[in-house]
């Protein structure tokens, strides 16, 4: 009698809580569209399931805060609506803390055209093995300008964990992605800090891109200094199709196309491929019909970083992996540093491209000589030992 | 009783920190009517649909695709006030004006007679400071409908045009999604109501008369070139009205370029699908993805011309998962006619 009592109680308690939580749904956005500036929503402590995205639109001064990262989880498995969790659009000082977003069809949060955005204390997650049915990102904010994302954790995302897109002023600090295709991007976005970030276990660690076909064409000035970049050597899950598709297994830090980038002060240590590549757009054989894209990373400075490699074979998967068996032939002695070669003869100093290395511990390199089907694969650093003018630090603009 | 205590302290601790029942209000701070019928628009049973004097109806040359949705349009502008011709936008309605657009879903597709099930009526209302959007959803004796700023869902039930039986979830947007597509440059705006989608005939209870025209007999439209001078959008599923290009250009302008283009919430993705894009690139052809995650669907261009079935934009189109469909709300089920004109004209383009 007890045992039967105690099972009615609990399918109630069940159907209960669907229903209950369906209607939080509703509350929280219903919340999310009245709230009045200045105002703060807290989210209670619990495991809350939503099946449509929420969305806050026009708003300045707002807070969203949950109990903690891991106690108020908010999870959109089985979700039917919308493909992000939390979309945030056309705001101005929004704090977003203390939660968790699980297991969005899409995105877990994209903020769009915020001006001001944080993310503090912020866990953005697909659970379950790493696979290309996962969404793209998971912190996302795109054509935002003083954008901080710090204390947040980013765990298997098809694309990249923490994204930064077509953005201004930007500060990525102490933050862990893991199990992501990439770990941090930087993409089409000026002025940008990151450090003391714990990169690992990802197909890339840490990219920083300029990409055509863009509003905000032109990225730079993104500094990567003082992370942790570690064993990302998780074999790619991106759909085909999308850039990082092409990213190999065992890259720490890749620079495609991107112009001032000072990276320094790095722990780079067996990323099996590429411990840091520079590529131009043309490497990545893709069309560009863009005409005011510039598809050649100029001015990068890499210094007083540590690599550290074990020695192996990288990994034999994908374009890359042919390109490494068949033309590069490195076998198990893989440069640290990778610099595909192709240059632009109108620069400046088109034999450098302005990449210089220099002081990086344990660092091997290579430059591929790409542009002409790696005839002249040459090892030697010196015509890139050279030093750049430190780039700024970033200063945000917020509340 | 304890169990139902238990429960009530359960329930109130998953609730959020809500605040009672607040108004909506409006730009002047006066509340905005719980109930459409408090808008007066429309005489007689609501659910008939009669707009009164100075509420015309309207219709578009190519519609958005909203699941197979019926769609009753009306206008309503300020008494007295005109609104001033343009080719190319949207017009430029003055304040004061209101667009109302009741969402419905026959019983039988073949036969009107059969009744109809009135889902949702949406209204644009311009106030001094701009657009606002409102929602109203009909309640099951179709007597009203009521104001709902967080959304709704329902199930709809139906016969198409060939007499299968279809039952779908349909799902009303909550205000905040409402700009997920009415947004130009983060502004709230209007998408459908320009001079070329409205430029075709309407059975007035005068009779058959070109839109355009009609407005402008009765004083609502100024400016107006004579009716060859008049751009027009083709019919999307009516050869007669245009080639299969512009037939398509304009099914996609409609249905996508509300965020697909360079003022629109999708400009992060330089995929620009206006029909009056004449960069080949902007508008997909042998365009790489930017952000499309697995709403790539393993293709490599968002149209590659000749290849229906290697380009990411039919992908998106036919799929209804969240994750990957487009446009990505609004829609629950795949347009299949929609689906076949773009299949078509990709077939039909030649790569350079």
């Amino acid at each position: 009698m007890k045992t039967l009592f105690a099972l009615l109680f609990s399918c109630c308690l069940l159907s209960l809580t669907a229903q209950a939580q369906s209607g939080v749904q509703k509350a929280i956005q219903k919340q999310l569209i009245l709230t009045e500036d200045g105002e703060t929503i807290q989210l209670d402590a619990g495991t809350f399931t939503f099946t449509g995205s929420l969305s806050l639109e026009d708003k300045k001064n707002i807070v969203i805060r949950g109990q903690g990262m891991d106690k108020t989880v908010l999870s959109f498995k089985g979700q039917t609506d919308g493909a992000e969790g939390l979309r945030v659009s056309n705001g101005q000082n929004i704090i977003i803390e203390n939660l968790t977003i699980q297991d969005t069809k899409g995105d877990c949060i994209k903020t769009m055209n915020v001006n001001g955005i944080t993310f503090r204390n912020v866990k953005v997650e697909w659970t379950g093995t790493p696979g290309p049915d996962n969404g793209s990102y998971g912190l996302y904010p795109v054509q935002c300008q003083n954008v901080l994302i710090e204390d947040c954790v980013a765990i298997g995302a098809s694309d990249a964990g923490i994204y930064v897109g077509q953005s201004k002023n930007i500060i990525v600090r102490r933050c862990e992605a893991y199990h992501n295709v990439a770990g941090i991007e930087i993409e089409n976005s000026l002025m940008a800090d990151v450090y003391e970030n714990n990169a690992h276990e990802n197909t890339g660690g840490i990219l920083v891109f300029d990409l055509p076909d863009l509003v905000q064409k032109r990225g730079g000035n993104v500094r990567v200094y003082k992370n942790q970049i570690r064993n990302n050597n998780f074999d790619n899950f991106a759909p085909k199709g999308n850039i990082v598709a092409g990213v190999m297994a065992g890259t720490g830090v890749l620079i495609l196309a991107t112009n001032e980038v000072e990276i320094f002060e790095n722990q780079i240590i067996n990323n099996k491929s590429i411990g840091t590549g520079i590529i131009s757009y043309y490497f990545t054989e893709r069309p560009i019909a863009d005409t005011a894209y510039y598809p050649y990373p100029t001015k990068i400075n890499i210094h007083d970083n540590t690599y550290q490699r074990e020695r192996g074979y990288p990994s034999r998967k994908g374009r890359m992996g042919l390109i490494f068996r068949f033309k590069l032939k490195f076998g198990k002695d893989v440069p640290d540093i990778l610099w595909d070669g192709i240059t632009d003869e109108k620069y400046a100093r088109p034999a450098t491209m302005d990449i210089c290395l220099r002081n990086n511990a344990g660092a091997t390199f290579a430059n591929m000589d790409a542009a002409n089907n790696f005839k002249k694969i040459s090892r030697n650093v010196t015509a890139q030992d050279c030093t750049l003018q430190p780039l700024t630090d970033t200063k945000l603009t917020l509340k | 009783m304890k169990i139902l205590a238990t429960l009530a302290v359960f329930l109130l601790s998953v609730a959020f920190t809500l605040r009672p029942n607040e108004m909506y209000v409006f730009a002047s701070g006066q509340a905005v009517p719980e109930n459409l019928s408090e808008w007066g628009f429309f005489a007689g049973k609501l659910a008939d649909q009669k707009p009164i004097d100075g509420v015309l109806p309207y219709r578009l040359n190519t519609p958005l695709f909203s699941d197979y949705a019926e769609k009753l349009r009306f206008v309503k502008l300020p008494a007295g006030q005109a609104v001033q011709y343009n080719p190319d936008d949207v017009l430029a309605f003055p304040v004061g004006t209101v667009l109302i657009k009741t969402f419905y879903f026959p019983t039988d597709f073949r036969d009107a007679t059969k009744g109809r099930r009135l889902v949702e009526t949406r209204l644009l209302v311009h106030e001094t400071n701009g657009w606002k959007a409102l929602e109203y959803v009909w309640n099951t004796d179709q007597t009203d409908a009521v104001l709902e700023v967080a959304g709704e869902q329902t199930e709809v039930a139906y016969l198409d045009g060939e007499g299968n039986a279809h039952r779908q979830t349909y799902v009303m947007p909550n205000l905040n999604q409402c700009k997920g597509c009415h947004n130009r440059s983060e502004k709230l705006m209007p998408i459908g109501p320009s001079a070329r989608q409205l430029n075709g005939e309407l059975a007035y209870a005068s009779g058959p008369e070109n839109q355009l025209t009609h407005w402008q007999k009765h004083g609502l439209l100024t400016n107006l070139p004579a009716l060859t001078d008049r751009p027009k959008t083709p019919v999307w599923n009516d050869a007669t009205t245009g080639t299969l290009d512009t037939r398509a250009r304009a099914w996609l302008d409609i249905n996508c370029a509300h965020c697909h283009r360079p003022d629109g919430p999708a400009s992060t993705s330089g995929l620009n699908l206006r029909y009056n894009e004449t960069n080949p690139t902007a508008w997909g052809i042998l365009k790489t993805p930017v952000a499309a995650g697995r709403g790539s669907g393993g293709r490599q261009y968002d149209i590659t011309p000749g290849k229906p079935d290697e380009s990411i934009l039919v992908y998106r189109l036919e799929s209804t998962d969240p994750g990957i469909m487009m446009p990505e709300v609004a829609r629950k089920v795949t347009h299949r006619e929609g689906v076949t004109l773009v299949r078509e004209w990709i077939r039909g383009l030649k790569a350079e």
